[in-house]
């Protein structure tokens, strides 16, 4: 197996992209990492995208953006995990460049949700979780997403007030972002008042829906060089699955398939969670970047919470998470937040994340949750 | 919704019929055919008794296309008597006198309805113990 | 008169009451200013996920509990409605796969305004009593419509009950005998696709509602060789609080043999459901060898009498009682009852 780095970075804005289209952005994305890695010409594309079926009516989206960016002929496949979709494509590109399979390859993560009205966006998202058993009951991604907080709330005594710190940190870290939808900060007060959506998760502990698209280039370790002065090297990248309906989990406030994913990737790199500089969690919610830091080790069963009270997250904090405005903030364009994520670790191990850069930073780490757990990705990036 | 679908599921939706394991006897909801505990194969039909308690709650105000008309709703993972969790919505209550560890019991209602012209979606809500 | 050739009984009921309730006054107040006297103090409005199918399972359900039966053993499912849920699909497949009936039974939908109910309870006992099955479930229910601002808004309420109907050596209550009285008499009627049902204003008293309701029940009782005397309830189709005293007067009835099987203050007129669950909430306190009669009346029109002697006290084993569900109830206002009724066009 070959060493694998990220060579070329891309990304649009994240938010309310009007005039853009799916394969506008897709296209957008891609000509600028193409541009980053000083190439002209990959060998294969793959998207990673959740809802183009569903929100704009178009399926076959590789071949599109492929044909689109000017690269007809070249091999390009769709990849969906639901929320997971763009970690998921990273995974594909891996382990095409590891494998020997392709030399340069591109993976874009893109999704376009503005164009629909909010109960079908809704309707969508809810398609991350078990349609016959969750979404026909009437239940929400949010829903589901909610009643963790509140079954998490109850087990470890803590309030709703308790995850301020978490959106507050993603605000704060948004306005170092030029690529983020929310750039302004929030404080405590603003948070605490929120009404609820799904109670109670209120709009400061959910994702806003967004457009956008990032994109990575992907090159063996041994040729990087030729295409990036600051490669990145993929230490590790491992996915794992559980059930797609949280009721059927054996405790639904652990989430096994970030737990597996994590250890699995830990055990790849011969790494720990001491190791890690810095986390981009998955933070759909508020809830789950509590979730995500326990399954990981960062903090043991009902400690995540308490590290974001004692700000511990931020950036300069012993774990620095949502270090660009995670998905709260920067904004989650569904399919594409799995790469946004890696685009944003790649940048802190380049040294290029502006403000926001976390001092000394080697190894970052980025997990991508699908639908509330059903399908985790973990990636581990290194500076090299 | 469609006709076909929905008609596959009607003794689950109906009367909560799940299976329970031949091997460890653990009870089964929904259906799978595969004991989650053992991974072999549960087939054995088992109707559950339909009553549970509340384990978690969310107050939905943001409902997806097709849930406008009930919206707000409360939603609920209810721990079956029988052991399994299952998802459904909590009905006949305020949604402020909601509480984990609520004793609730199954019964039938309209969870959905395509428009004026489509079927009607029938299944198990549950709601605060009666008896 | 009829009468089966092989004694026939009640072997379990059950009821369902909806837990919302419209002060009559929240209508009066709407449309007239609060100047319009009440016809009952509130009426039960079904939940916006409720309708005659979920009803009669919560009925039929409480009914299986009562009686102990397996349903399996039952050959009938029969309900009656003027509401069904659909116009055409009937709602009786629906109930009989959710209490577990199904495959190899009956199952039909009845229609006769109010009485749709008791027809079906009549059928019953025929189907019954023929050694066409062991048992058979008659349902009357609604979940009744009542024009914005109408006199029926004021009372069109929803609920109803269940009787599983087999041979009276197991019953709780024999079906001793019974009675119909029709006529083509349209006082009150609702046309394919619309929505609300129409009246003949006053027409509906006395030619319609107390001629057939008296001539059925005091037929029966002079068949029987009965007088108002013998029996220690009175039950009748509740179209307002005032009909159903007036009928029971004029039959010889007194307030006190009626009081038990009076709900219509406190539910509204249930339609189908409405003397049947009457007689539930009589069932629930009756003691053995007790004689209720019943009557019921549907418009178009025609009633039908029933003389039913209870044989035991009824024990619950887990069934909820009328009474439960009467004193379970969320008071609503005009606004919410739109609502329910699904009255605002969303989409």
């Amino acid at each position: 197996m070959r060493d694998v780095s990220i060579v070329g970075l891309g990304q649009t804005p994240v938010g309310e992209h009007w005039d853009t289209s799916l394969r506008e952005l897709g296209f957008r994305a891609l000509e600028s990492a193409l541009k980053d890695a000083k190439a002209e010409r990959v060998e294969a594309l793959y998207v990673g995208n959740m809802l183009s079926g569903h929100l704009t009516g178009q399926e076959h989206i590789a071949a599109l953006i492929a044909d689109f960016a000017g690269l007809r002929g070249i091999e390009a496949i769709k990849i969906e995990a639901a929320c997971a979709s763009g970690a998921a494509a990273l995974r594909v590109g891996y382990a095409m460049v590891a494998g020997g399979l392709a030399d340069l390859v591109a993976v874009v993560g893109v999704e376009k949700m503005t164009d629909q009205a909010p109960e079908t966006v809704t309707a969508a998202m809810s398609m991350g979780v078990d349609a016959d058993y969750e979404a026909m009951q009437g239940l929400t991604h949010m829903g589901v997403g909610a009643m963790l907080m509140r079954r998490y709330m109850h087990e470890h005594g803590f309030k709703r007030e308790d995850f301020a710190n978490f959106a507050i940190t993603a605000h704060a870290n948004a306005a170092g972002n030029p690529n983020a939808m929310y750039r302004s900060p929030i404080s405590a007060r603003l948070f605490n008042e929120a009404k609820p959506i799904a109670d109670p998760i209120s709009m400061f502990d959910s994702a806003p829906a967004a457009d956008g698209a990032a994109c990575v280039i992907l090159a063996p370790t041994e040729i990087a060089r030729e295409f990036s002065d600051k490669p990145v090297r993929i230490r590790a990248s491992a996915v794992a699955t559980d059930t797609v309906a949280a009721d059927d989990r054996r405790d639904p406030l652990y989430l096994e398939a970030a737990a597996i994913s994590a250890q699995k990737a830990f055990a790849a790199a011969g790494l720990g969670p001491d190791d890690i500089d810095l986390l981009e969690t998955h933070d759909a919610f508020t809830i789950l970047s509590a979730l995500s830091l326990e399954a990981c080790g960062f903090a043991p069963r009902g400690g995540g919470v308490r590290l974001a009270q004692n700000g511990e997250i931020g950036l300069r904090g012993r774990i620095p998470i949502t270090t660009m405005g995670g998905l709260k903030a920067r904004g989650n364009p569904v399919g594409a937040a799995g790469l946004y994520q890696i685009v944003e670790v790649a940048q802190q191990m380049r040294g290029d994340a502006g403000v926001n850069q976390v001092a000394n930073a080697r190894l970052g780490m980025a997990q991508n949750i699908g639908g509330t757990g059903g399908t985790v990705v973990t990636t581990i990036l290194e500076r090299l | 919704m469609e006709v076909a679908r929905y008609w596959r599921t009607t003794r689950q939706r109906y009367q909560l019929v799940g299976e329970v394991c031949p091997n460890c006897s653990g009870k089964i909801f929904p259906p799978r055919d595969v004991c989650p505990t053992c991974e072999k194969e549960a087939k054995t039909p088992f109707a559950f008794s339909g009553v549970g308690e509340v384990y978690s709650y969310s107050t939905v105000y943001q409902a997806a296309a097709g849930y406008e008309k009930a919206t707000p709703y409360t939603v609920a993972m209810i721990r079956l008597a029988e052991g399994p969790l299952v998802s459904a919505q909590l009905t006949d209550i305020d949604d402020k006198d909601v509480a984990i560890g609520m004793p609730v019991e199954m019964v039938t209602r309209v969870l959905r309805e395509d428009g004026d012209r489509g079927m009607l979606v029938y299944g198990y809500k549950f709601r605060p113990v009666m008896v | 008169m009829m009468k089966a050739s092989r004694p026939v009984g009640i072997v379990g009921y059950g009821s369902y009451v909806p837990r919302y309730r419209l002060p009559a006054q929240e209508v009066s107040q709407l449309w007239t200013d609060g100047n319009s006297p009440v016809p009952v103090r509130e009426k039960s409005v079904n939940g916006i996920d409720e309708d005659v199918a979920t009803m009669s399972i919560e009925a039929a359900r409480n009914a299986l509990k009562r009686s102990g039966v397996e349903p399996q053993d039952i050959g009938a499912v029969w309900v009656g409605s003027e509401s069904h849920p659909y116009a055409v699909k009937p709602t009786s497949t629906i109930v009989a796969e959710a209490i577990g009936a199904t495959p190899y039974t009956q199952a039909a939908d009845w229609q006769f305004a109010c009485k749709a109910g008791t027809e079906a309870f009549q059928a019953s006992i025929g189907f019954v009593a023929g050694g066409m099955t062991r048992y058979a479930m008659a349902i009357g229910m609604d979940a009744a419509q009542g024009r914005p601002g109408d006199a029926l808004e004021y009372t069109a309420g929803a609920g109803g009950a269940a009787f599983l109907v087999g041979a009276a050596d197991e019953a709780i209550a024999e079906v001793e005998a019974s009675l119909s009285f029709v006529t083509d008499t349209p006082d009150f009627w609702r046309r394919q696709y619309e929505k609300f049902p129409e009246h003949a204003g006053r027409f509906t008293g006395e030619p319609a509602y107390f001629h057939h309701v008296t001539s059925a029940a005091s037929k029966l009782m002079s068949e029987m060789g009965l007088t108002s005397k013998d029996f220690d309830y009175f039950v009748c189709h509740q179209p307002n609080a005032k009909f159903p005293l007036k009928a029971g007067e004029e039959l010889g009835f007194s307030r006190d043999q009626m009081k038990a099987g009076m709900l219509v203050n406190d539910i509204g007129n249930t339609y189908a459901g409405s003397c049947m669950i009457g007689l539930t909430a009589i069932m629930d306190i009756a003691k053995p060898g007790e004689r209720i009669l019943v009557t019921s009346f549907g418009s178009g029109a025609g009633s039908d009498a029933f003389s039913i002697r209870m044989l035991r006290a009824s024990e619950p084993r887990g069934a909820i009682s009328t009474r439960a569900y009467v004193e379970r109830r969320k008071v609503i206002d005009y606004a919410m009852y739109t609502r329910l009724k699904g009255y605002y066009k969303l989409n």
